[in-house]
């Protein structure tokens, strides 16, 4: 399944890139595959910036505005000011913390 | 299957005016102290743990002591596991782990499970260094390698680890059931494993807790619908009240089985990428239905049929559009971008909605 095109803040530096293939191990949607030793985005659109390749890229080659894809986080944010965050800590809230 | 079995260590039963939970087994001594050793199996009490979890609350509440734990006899050359103190994550991972001899680390998020709390950045770096000098995992095992599971990446840098810990990340398989694959593969994850899924089953068993809140709301909603109806010119007359409201009690509940049940579960099946509009499209379709199968006079007032198709498709796209947080594949920008288009348009339909009925009320009474 794929959600809105255009959207992913994702953007990869190939320059830095070295080829050790750990935004490929970690991106649970296959966003990247290797390519002559070097990793490329094969589909940008599959990224949900969960901020996995970004975190895991030893060479500052990729940079993404990883964050929460729940609009009940980000509307709670909208009001209370802030990050939006996983917030877990209530009994009203959905079911995306299981 | 990998071979860890080992000579040197010695499992004991613990004493017996001790409490310990069912799932375990003993304890065992190791060169960094005292272990607990952990069933591989499911036990009556896990699987009503697994339900309530699923169902309400109480997995706010569901966790275990962070800290190593043993799966049967591991020795100084087994693989480490390292996962989340939710209960339900932790049970996954041992159950995933029978007939290896393994150590489990346990990392405190709170009783939050991997994803959340790598995304909370609990599951992360900093407490995974901690918790390996806590543990003195260098005492208890002779390599350099934990095994994290890759949901937990969003959270943990593997080269932070490596540079302040000496010990290497390596990312396991998305689910624990891959984890004998993964290990014959050499520490390896095929493409498919490491592949996020979000099948039907997946998402009918999120949808308990999208009705649950839901419900609440509907409460509120229905004292409003039965106060609206209630008011006579006279004052309130409750006489009208049930013939009146009954059916947008029912329009309701309509609404909120098309947003948080319907949609989720017809997911991938319903036009469009936009969450809102999934919502908003089913919405209609069982509204549309609804409407041909109420058959009351009320309904067939203009302003009434107006206000239903304004009101209701609206709630369930609102609903459809709160599933995006329990959904492996929605990103932070498309949700926020969804909103800005969304949110306008929610609280113009609920003004609108709510001029349609007080007009229809007083043209009733004779007012207008």
């Amino acid at each position: 399944m794929k959600y809105l095109s255009d959207v992913s803040t994702l953007e990869f530096d190939q320059g830095k890139c070295t080829g050790c293939g750990r935004c490929v191990e970690v991106c649970p949607h296959g966003v990247f595959v290797m390519r002559d030793k070097k990793a490329m985005i094969v589909d940008h659109d599959l990224c949900m910036e969960c901020g996995a390749c970004a975190m895991n890229c030893e060479f500052d080659a990729l940079k993404v505005n990883a964050g929460v894809g729940c609009a009940s986080a980000i509307i709670k944010s909208m009001i209370k000011g802030g990050e939006p965050s996983c917030d877990c800590s209530g009994d009203d809230h959905g079911a995306c913390c299981q | 299957m990998r071979d860890c079995c080992s000579t040197n260590t010695k499992v004991q039963t613990p004493t017996c005016c001790s409490f310990k939970p069912e799932w375990v087994l003993g304890n065992m001594e190791t060169s960094a102290g005292e272990v607990q050793c952990v069933s591989t199996e499911w036990s009556w009490a896990d699987r009503i743990g697994l339900i309530k979890s699923r169902i309400s609350a109480f997995r706010m509440h569901y966790s275990v002591s962070p800290g190593l734990y043993a799966v049967g006899e591991p020795d100084e050359k087994c693989d480490v596991f390292v996962t989340a103190n939710y209960k339900l994550s932790f049970d996954i991972l041992r159950v995933a782990l029978k007939g290896l001899n393994a150590w489990v680390l346990i990392l405190d998020t709170q009783g939050i499970n991997v994803w959340c709390a790598a995304g909370k950045g609990t599951f992360g770096a900093e407490e995974l260094i901690r918790r390996i000098r806590e543990c003195q995992l260098d005492k208890i095992v002779n390599h350099k390698r934990v095994i994290v599971p890759q949901l937990g990446a969003s959270g943990v840098s593997a080269h932070r680890v490596r540079q302040e810990s000496g010990f290497r990340v390596c990312f396991g398989p998305v689910y624990a059931r891959d984890i004998p694959a993964y290990l014959c593969a050499g520490y390896k994850s095929s493409r498919e494993m490491r592949t996020i899924k979000f099948s039907i089953l997946d998402r009918l068993a999120l949808t308990p807790m999208e009705i649950l809140p839901a419900m609440k709301h509907y409460f509120i909603y229905a004292l409003l619908i039965l106060v609206i109806f209630g008011f006579q010119p006279g004052g309130l007359g409750w006489g009208k009240v049930w013939a009146g409201g009954s059916p947008f009690l029912f329009l309701g509940l309509v609404s909120i089985f098309s947003g948080v049940f319907i949609t989720p579960l017809l997911l991938p099946f319903i036009p469009s990428r936009a969450f809102a509009l999934k919502g908003w499209i089913t919405g209609m379709i069982l509204i549309f239905t609804a409407l041909r199968l109420i058959d009351l006079p009320q309904l067939g007032h203009g302003l009434l049929v107006l206000f239903s198709y304004l009101f209701f498709p609206a709630v369930s796209s609102y609903l459809a559009l709160q599933f995006t947080g329990s959904t492996p594949f929605t990103g932070r920008s498309g949700v926020e971008k969804e909103l800005k288009t969304a949110v306008p348009v929610y609280i113009t339909a609920l003004s609108v909605s709510l001029i349609l009925i007080i007009v229809y009320q007083l043209k009733q009474w004779g007012v207008v």
